[in-house]
């Protein structure tokens, strides 16, 4: 491969592959994203392979690995160019019924397209709802390029940015576009990225570093992930510019090991950038030096704090430390280091290409542009999803997500992972950026977007959260340590139907303490899962405590399972099913729970016929004594 | 116990050119090849970038990807994160729990299976998700649970 | 200005001076003060009183420069700075914004105005001394009752060691013999004592006396190994967990100290220095 001297070798390059595709010719394209891969789309692939081997089509039509659409849950997704025609959930037995209908004899294969809501079939990506309402700058080309092909990358337009700032733009300049546009980092803080890159500018230091946080370690969200899998190049065109704004010379992606694909395709990206020389010395012709080094996490959620990212990355235990000195100034080895997040930087090659003024026309006063959320929950749809920032929660939930699964009522939706809140019906209308979220008691976070139908218990989701951090927390500090540990202890107490009266106000008086004394943002944000529940289901809290009922029917020590013999058909199903034999009955005998034996799995509610549908949860009220002996069904 | 061949441990630090800023890079190869960082494997890798044990082993016993115990040929690992917990992810462990007769953290005694549960595994959308063998798999039914116990050697 | 004032003066300088040069950066053992002839003078107040102090001083050092005490419990002036207990925790005003930060490791600024015991403060120091009792039990009375701590309002756990981390930095950093380290997180973060090197360097430390035990403010540290280890036989464990000695041995540290009871109390000379 021969190593891109100038901007006009990039520019040769670019023409030639551009001119290498011709645009009417037909071009499978698989997903291979994870969500995808674990529902065998390799094994889609390689059937489409084989099968187009078979039928002589292999010259004719192309096949291309994908990296994730977001629509996930209905995966595996196969898309046809240039119709755009989009199946979902294809199975390699799908697949030769794909070539010669489809490919060959141009015929849509109904059955495997997303149905509507009003029953008709859609055949276009772009027109099924869950994409419909999107705006996808940063993700969009997921769905166009092969993450392993580098040349797929430039064949639109990659790395066009990096040549504009290089020729033409001052770092200086650079610096002022990325202010002007107001880009807010998108792994937590949403603070300004233009600034942290000036400060790290100015710091005195001959060494400076850039960092991608890919550590993304918020449960529920994947955004970062199908990001960097699927487009790693955008995020190091990114992480280069803010190099060359910065003057750093050395860069580093910190991703966590747990994802596989992403360290591999990362991997690839810098072969190839090395091979075209766009890593190295005198990039492009330049006097522009860069190299990136790829450092696996080992698995902690506090380890993404950048302080403790940083101390990770010097090879020492990833422990947050007091940041009265900003990493901007005093990073890796004590040197000026910025660190943005996945997101962050594959938005920058954008601004660079479309200006800070294209940029700020998306999204509203104080958030612009787009951000990428994990929604997932209790939606009908599930997966990535970007829209402008300011889109009301209600628009999201509702016209993207589908609505609440099944006939449930929507009861709350959690963002901003475990440091975030939840948001409760009243503010559904609320539109979606850094500082409405924050102002309602949750944050962005890195964009997890769970939502919760009336089933859940906010108790309950407040202690997973603790549980989550008691486990996560370094355990450096007594406010965060101590902290957590004891508000878990009144949360279980509160779901084990034994809270007392003043246990919100420990909770407050301890959360209250832990915001302003913890070390880290991990142990000052802490209570907010608990605080924002409070705050929006303090009735939930009270039933629990003062009449030990649990009215989601989650908590386990506060519910219990109940036959009722009125409607019990004596059909033996729950009986058989219950894994430990705590239901009582026989043939024409009406069931009933053995309390002392139920382990409140809730099999029996589940197997139970729904035209009988005699089973059901009771919480804080007395169970009817069953009659000795049995009753005959009547 | 039979003594542990090091000599990949050797390669491995070579590969990193004993460079103690690798350290945690060279752990994550190491419990990759052996799938455990037994007290062998510690002092080696102690000796050989000249530093404390004290160090190493925070860092072994501070991420989760590490282990100290053998692990089993085929590991498993069920999500417990947020869009998985509210989809029913201990409903699923439970399941895995029953198939494979041990609890989470636990390794069978044939050493074929270890259970372990993680924060999240970053497919959130098929939840509840887990992984085996490194094959991501969404919400398995006790009959696949079932074939997978009976498939594995 | 009276003679004495002038002394007093001069002493509190030589203290700050003294302090400057002491300051080390979280994490890392070697002093990196610049040069106490090019430190920057900063003004600021605490408690309303006007401060003079140096840059890179610490507010805790430019409390104590003048006299003003705030309690401590992680942090030794002879070693590096580690910011863990936040029961040093002071309301720093600047303009209208306030904010609580660890005074041990906070470094001076030019006109921020400092309160230690701010309504604010007390409140948290209080909520963090409980904290503390819950884990050890025998936390200094008189401060308990300044903050009117409610002893027993969470749930006890007594592990004696309460994390501070001076054994560890002591070993590391003053004896150089890394006997002590963390492991684990969260919850589960404890001290453990590497027998097979404690064996080896104990029995010589301060005179079979291992100085870490003279550091550690809660007696959870035995001395056991100054002697080898009796309760391990030939082989020895990997590490072995600081806590699980027993509650006798706590007692018995306390009883022979007799009125020891928390770090700040106690002398901040450093066997070994
Ligand atoms: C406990 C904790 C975990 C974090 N995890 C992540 C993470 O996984 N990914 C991320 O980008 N930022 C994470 N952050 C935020 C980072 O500290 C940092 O603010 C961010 O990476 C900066 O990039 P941005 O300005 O582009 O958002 C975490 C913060 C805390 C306190
Ligand atoms: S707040 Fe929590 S995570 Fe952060 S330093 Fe303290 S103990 Fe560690
Ligand atoms: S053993 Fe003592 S000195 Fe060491 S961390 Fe525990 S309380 Fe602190
Ligand atoms: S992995 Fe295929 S759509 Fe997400
Ligand atoms: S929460 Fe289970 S995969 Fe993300
Ligand atoms: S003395 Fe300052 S945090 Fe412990």
């Amino acid at each position: 491969m021969p190593k891109l001297k100038s901007l006009l070798d990039l520019e040769e390059l670019r023409k030639g592959i551009i001119a290498s595709k011709d645009p009417s010719k037909q071009c499978i394209t698989i997903c291979s994203g994870t969500g995808c891969h674990a529902y065998a789309s390799e094994k889609v692939a390689d059937t489409f392979a084989s099968e187009l081997e078979q039928q002589g089509l292999s010259e004719k039509i192309d096949l291309r690995r994908t990296g994730c659409h977001g629509f996930c849950e209905r995966g595996p997704i196969v898309v046809i160019f240039p119709d755009e025609i989009c199946y979902l959930s294809v199975k390699p037995d799908d697949v030769s019924e794909i070539v010669s209908e489809t490919l060959v004899g141009k015929k849509i294969i109904e059955r495997l397209l997303y149905v509507g809501d009003d029953g008709k079939p859609i055949t276009h990506e772009n027109d099924i709802p869950f994409y419909k309402h999107q705006i996808r700058l940063v993700f969009g080309d997921n769905r166009l390029i092969n993450p392993q092909s580098i040349e797929d990358y430039i064949g639109l337009g990659g790395y066009e940015a990096l040549g504009k700032v290089l020729f033409e733009m001052t770092p200086e300049d650079v610096i002022e576009v990325v202010k002007k546009a107001n880009l807010r980092g998108r792994g937590g803080g949403g603070f300004p990225a233009g600034i942290k890159w000036e400060t790290t500018r100015n710091a005195p230091g001959d060494a400076k570093y850039v960092i991608v946080n890919a550590d993304e370690g918020d449960p529920g969200a994947y955004m970062d992930r199908s990001l960097l899998e699927g487009n790693p190049h955008s995020v190091l065109e990114g992480l280069m510019i803010g190099a060359y704004a910065i003057g750093a010379n050395q860069g580093y992606i910190y991703v966590r090991q747990e994802y596989p694909l992403a360290v591999e395709n990362v991997g690839v990206a810098i072969e190839q950038m090395r091979e075209y020389g766009l890593l190295g010395e005198k990039i492009l012709g330049t006097g522009f030096d860069f190299d990136v080094i790829v450092h696996r996490g080992a698995g902690a959620f506090v380890s993404g704090e950048s302080s403790a990212l940083m101390t990770a990355i010097e090879g020492r235990v990833g422990e947050p430390r007091p940041k009265y000195i900003r990493t901007a100034v005093s990073g890796i080895h004590g040197r000026p280091s910025n660190l943005n997040n996945v997101e962050t930087w594959s938005n920058v090659p954008l601004i660079i290409k479309h200006g800070a003024k294209w940029f700020g026309g998306i999204g509203t006063e104080g958030s612009k542009g787009t951000k990428i959320f994990s929604l997932v929950g209790k939606v009908n749809n599930t997966g990535l999803v970007e829209v402008p920032m300011g889109m009301p929660l209600r628009d999201i939930i509702y016209n993207i997500g589908g609505g609440i699964r099944g006939d449930k009522k929507f009861k709350a939706v959690q963002t901003g992972g475990p440091s975030g809140g939840v948001i409760p019906e009243s503010l559904l209308n609320l539109p979606v950026d850094f500082d409405e979220l924050s102002k309602a008691g949750s944050m962005m976070g890195s964009g997890g977007m769970i939502v919760m139908d009336e089933d859940t218990c906010v108790v309950d989701v407040a202690r997973y959260f603790l549980d989550f951090l008691a486990d996560e927390s370094c355990g450096k500090c007594i406010p965060c340590r101590e902290g957590i540990q004891q508000m878990l202890v009144v949360l279980n107490r509160i779901c084990e139907g034994t809270g007392r009266e003043e246990d919100l106000d420990t909770l407050a008086d301890l959360g209250d303490m832990m915001r302003d004394c913890a070390l880290c943002a991990l142990g000052q944000s802490a209570p907010n899962p608990v605080l924002s529940t409070i705050q929006y289901f303090k009735e939930e809290y009270e039933e629990h405590i003062q009449n030990h009922r649990c009215p989601a029917g989650v908590c386990k020590e506060l519910i219990n399972y109940y036959i009722d013999p009125e409607k019990c058909q004596a059909c033996m199903i729950c009986m058989r099913n219950c894994p430990v034999g705590a239901i009582d009955g026989g043939k024409n005998i009406v069931h009933v729970v053995i309390q002392e034996k139920c382990t409140k799995c809730g099999t029996c509610l589940e197997v139970c016929p729904p035209r009988f549908g005699a089973v059901s949860k009771l919480s804080g009220v007395e169970i009817p004594e069953a009659a000795a002996g049995g009753i005959k069904v009547r | 116990m039979e003594q542990q061949d090091l000599s990949k441990v050797d390669e491995i630090i070579d590969k990193y050119e004993s460079n103690s800023e690798s350290l945690i890079q060279i752990l994550l190869d190491v419990q990759n090849e052996y799938r455990w960082l037994s007290r062998p494997i510690l002092s080696q890798v102690c000796e050989r970038l000249d530093i404390p044990m004290t160090h190493a082993y925070h860092i072994a016993t501070f991420y989760k990807h590490f282990s100290l115990l053998p692990q089993g040929r085929h590991p498993i690992s069920v999500c417990l994160g947020t869009a998985c917990h509210v989809r029913g992810a201990t409903r699923l462990l439970d399941r895995v729990v029953q198939a494979i007769g041990i609890e989470p953290g636990q390794t069978t005694p044939d050493e074929k299976f270890t259970l372990n549960t993680v924060n999240c595994l970053g497919c959130c959308a098929l939840g509840p998700a887990l992984v085996v063998d490194g094959e991501y798999r969404s919400n398995l039914n006790a009959k696949e649970l079932a074939d997978i116990v009976a498939s594995a050697d | 200005m009276s003679t004495e004032e002038r002394e007093k003066q001069n002493s509190s300088e030589r203290q700050t001076r003294r302090a400057v040069s002491d300051r080390r950066v979280e994490g890392v053992t070697q002093p990196i003060a610049p040069a106490v002839e090019a430190a920057r003078q900063v003004e600021l107040t605490i408690n309303g009183q006007a401060v003079e102090a140096w840059e890179g001083m610490t507010l805790l050092q430019a409390a104590q420069s003048v006299g003003i005490s705030i309690p401590t419990l992680c942090h030794h002036k002879e070693l590096s700075t580690y910011g863990a207990c936040r029961l040093c925790s002071v309301e720093v005003i600047r303009g209208r914004r306030s904010r609580i930060v660890a005074s041990c490791i906070y470094p001076v600024e030019d006109g921020i105005e400092v309160l230690t015991e701010s309504e604010k403060v007390a409140k948290h120091r209080k909520i963090i001394l409980e904290l503390i009792q819950a884990r050890w039990p025998w936390v200094d009375k008189e401060l308990l009752e300044k903050y009117g701590a409610q002893p027993g309002r969470f749930e006890e756990k007594t592990d004696f060691c309460i994390l501070c981390g001076l054994c560890v930095r002591y070993c590391t950093e003053v004896k150089k013999a890394n006997c002590l380290g963390f492991v684990g997180r969260g919850a589960e973060r404890q001290i453990v004592i590497y027998p097979e090197r404690a064996i080896e360097m104990c029995p010589t430390c301060e005179g079979g006396n291992m100085g870490c035990r003279s550091v550690c403010p809660t007696g959870t540290m035995p001395n056991e190994f100054a002697h080898t280890g009796p309760r391990f036989g030939k082989k020895l464990p990997l590490a072995y967990p600081v806590k699980s000695y027993s509650e006798d041995n706590v007692r018995e540290v306390l009883h022979t100290v007799g009125d020891w009871r928390m770090p700040w109390v106690r002398s901040q000379t450093m066997p070994g220095k």
